[in-house]
């Protein structure tokens, strides 16, 4: 169960604050809100947009973190998407690679469909649950304070991370217009890896 | 399961198929047609073999790993086909790969009601979800059919599944 906090973080600032520290880190989107915010941080080759499949999200980070060992994979989702892939949890506290670093936009809500609450406002622990999946790095964030202590952590390879950011509910446009699946799968396969995407 | 010819080679044809093709992650929910298999993959310094909760998973992540640049291949049972259903709209609205090597149940000898739903139900099912389904139904034809499900996914960047007839892994014997 995670204290009772007002959450007063805005989501564009967060993930503005996360993606500005970015470097050559590889960035995968849950589909939503989390991924209308990434894209409006500034759209950049190396983003893997999830427009759709939620729950899918931390396994896909997964897969790429483990075919790219040397670079940092960031998965920037939602609460009600993570929700959706628990099992994911298990199976990269299990796999344990050292490059990967999930967060989880939190503002309680399933933003897309209404504003229905969802388990986390119930006091769903998801940083806990992802502890008890063996992930060594773990924690939420409800504070710019701690925010700015857990970003360097984020891009640092000493184990995978998981963090859940509270926000606040403020809800923004789609700033985002690309949204064509294969052209965002091959823009990202050929930005991260030259002419060999295309053997 | 009936007494196999021992031991059974096409687990192993599977395998150097895999190595053949390059495949390097290699995803599963365990099935007992796929023990030998699995096994092999395990054994292998430069396979990552990673056991999945739920075969969504293993959808997800092989859309992770060929945009890292590797190749994967997911092995399930004919049980676990409906749970990929929602996230096998990833791979064909950005054109991913994804060979599955699906062990069937529910067909031919079964013994349990309860297989033949999602046995009998597995072609259609993947067929509507926009997969490109074949099948084996010789363990000798086994080698040659991997081998060309994998050319087709990779170089065509399409879902491919493949069928591993219940004939070719026995049926369990439940006669008392």
């Amino acid at each position: 169960m995670v204290k009772k906090i007002k959450a007063t973080l805005d989501r564009r600032v967060v993930i503005n604050k996360i993606l500005e520290k970015r470097g050559e880190a590889l960035v995968v989107t849950g589909l939503g809100s989390s991924c209308y915010d990434v894209g409006a941080a500034g759209d950049h080759a190396k983003n893997f947009y999830l427009w759709g499949g939620m729950g899918a999200a931390a396994m896909v980070g997964l897969g790429l973190a483990l075919a790219q060992p040397k670079r940092q994979v960031i998965v920037i989702t939602g609460d009600g998407e993570m929700l959706m892939g628990l099992g994911a949890l298990a199976t990269i506290g299990t796999q344990g690679p050292r490059n990967l670093a999930i967060v989880v936009i939190d503002n309680e809500l399933y933003s897309e469909t209404g504003m229905q609450p969802t388990h986390t406002s119930r006091g769903v622990d998801l940083a806990g649950m992802a502890k008890a999946a063996q992930f060594p790095r773990t924690g939420t964030i409800f504070t710019e304070a701690q925010l700015k202590t857990w970003v360097p952590k984020l891009y640092s390879p000493a184990g995978s991370t998981f963090v859940a950011v509270k926000v606040n509910n403020t809800r923004y446009p789609m700033a985002i217009r690309l949204r064509d699946g294969a052209h965002i799968k091959n823009r990202f396969r050929e930005a991260l890896l030259g002419n060999a995407a295309f053997d | 399961m009936k007494p196999q010819k021992n031991p059974a080679t096409w687990p192993h044809d599977i395998y150097e198929v895999f190595k053949e093709v390059g495949i390097r992650q290699v995803a599963y929910v365990p099935d007992a047609g796929h023990t030998q298999l699995i096994n092999s993959c395990h054994a292998d310094r430069e396979m990552k073999v990673i056991s999945l909760t739920s075969e969504e998973e293993g959808v997800a992540m092989l859309a992770g790993t060929w945009l890292g640049g590797q190749r994967g291949v997911m092995l399930l049972q004919s049980s676990g086909v409906g749970n990929c259903i929602n996230l096998l709209s990833i791979m064909n609205e950005c054109r991913f790969p994804l060979l599955m090597i699906v062990t069937m149940r529910g067909e031919w000898g079964e013994f349990n009601p309860w297989q033949l739903a999602m046995g009998q139900g597995t072609p259609p099912a993947l067929q509507h979800a926009g997969v490109v389904v074949q099948r084996v139904d010789h363990a000798e034809e086994v080698r040659e059919h991997v081998f060309a499900a994998a050319q087709l996914t990779f170089n065509t960047s399409r879902p491919v599944a493949l069928l591993i007839s219940q004939r070719i892994i026995g049926f369990k014997d439940w006669s008392k």
